[in-house]
């Protein structure tokens, strides 16, 4: 009698574990697709910098001259 | 789980859930009702959203809806055992645990509202979170086993989709919005009662007190015709806020005298009268009350484009 290694459960598994591997790929994909629609929804991508908590002293007004 | 159940052990086997049994306790088609109307109150509205954003939007409130769908299977596991409709459901029938569903209901309740509100905003967000706590609090937990008028109140929670909808593009709620959603809510309990008078059910022995069993047919038939003469100047008042249009009240006017007429039919029949034909008039309602919804919101969308097209 031939062995099987593989039990329909093995199968049920593996459908599952797909089926989560493509819901959390769809969800990464998701969250990118909503980064790029904000980021372009901004119009300057310029302005994205400004939203990443580090000093950048370019976006700082610059004093007249003569001040 | 683990490989122990591979191992009969004389008992029933618990069966590992398949994706689909997962996918089950979404109710999937209660979920396809809910993106049809939710679809609809976001592309009515008068401020355009971009694509992607609306995707999002609309996939987040499927997927709420689908979450208190779980909630739901998970709170009413007892009843759905005892009833022949629903022994069949994951739950029930041993192939997802209540605390799966549970845990999935949560997680994904949670998930559907916070991404909501990152990707469109707070009020949204909040609409989506006060309908699924309306469905699986007020109405699974509180109203269900309480009261025959619970369809009425629960009905609530299948009516606010669209105004999410509208939430999502315009930011706020509106008259509009509040027509849509009373249009959904006055139409569930006669489409409700109508099904529920050719049906037999086993809620009774379920503990659940629908109308029909609580009050008999002669109440429920008189349910039915108050509650679609209630629903008519819902449905036409719609067609004449800023979201309405000739094709919205032509349709409007076609769809509520024909409801209408099905609501006078069904009242007017004898028990006696229903049984003899197989309950030809109530079955024919039913069929009506689904083209009803359908029709009106369609005749928005149709609206909606021939305003954007500058007819």
């Amino acid at each position: 009698m031939a062995i099987h290694v593989e039990h329909e459960l093995h199968g049920r598994r593996r459908g599952r574990n797909r089926g989560l591997g493509l819901l959390l790929a769809g969800f990464v994909a998701i969250v990118f697709g909503l980064t790029v629609v904000k980021v372009i929804a901004l119009g300057d991508a310029g302005k994205f910098e400004s939203f990443d908590h580090v000093a950048r002293p370019q976006l700082e007004p610059q004093p007249e001259a003569g001040q | 789980m683990t490989d122990v159940t591979l191992q009969p052990t004389g008992q029933e086997a618990v069966q590992e859930a398949e994706l689909g049994d997962y996918f089950a306790l979404f109710k999937p088609r209660v979920m396809s009702l809910v993106v049809f109307t939710a679809l609809v109150g976001l592309l009515v509205a008068p401020v355009p959203v971009h694509p992607f954003i609306g995707f999002v939007a609309i996939l987040c409130i499927a997927v709420g809806a689908g979450a208190s769908g779980a909630l739901n299977m998970w709170w009413d596991a007892d009843i759905d055992a005892k009833m022949k409709r629903t022994a069949r459901r994951p739950i029930p029938a041993g192939r997802v645990q209540p605390g799966e569903a549970l845990g999935l209901g949560l997680t994904l309740s949670v998930f559907a509202t916070v991404l909501l509100w990152l990707a469109t905003d707070a009020l949204a967000a909040g609409l989506l979170a006060f309908t699924i706590f309306f469905y699986v609090v007020i109405y699974s937990v509180w109203l269900k086993r309480l009261t025959p008028q619970n369809i009425v109140i629960g009905g609530a929670a299948g009516a606010f989709p669209p105004m999410i909808g509208w939430a999502v593009a315009t930011g706020g709620v509106s008259v509009e919005s509040v027509l849509m959603f009373a249009l959904i809510f006055m139409w569930t309990p006669p489409h409700f009662w109508a099904l529920a008078l050719f049906v037999k059910s086993d809620y009774g022995d379920a503990g659940v007190p629908m109308l029909t069993e609580t009050h008999g047919a002669r109440v429920t038939r008189n349910h039915v015709l108050a509650y679609t003469i209630l629903l008519v100047p819902v449905a036409i008042g719609l067609g004449f806020t800023s979201i309405g249009g000739p094709v919205y009240l032509a349709t409007a006017v076609v769809l509520n005298l024909w409801f209408l007429k099905g609501a006078w039919d069904i009242w007017k029949r004898t028990d006696e009268l229903a049984i003899a034909d197989n309950f030809k008039v109530e079955k024919q309602v039913f069929k009506v009350s689904l083209y009803y919804l359908f029709g009106h919101f369609v005749a928005l969308l149709i609206d909606a484009v021939l305003r954007v097209g500058g007819v």
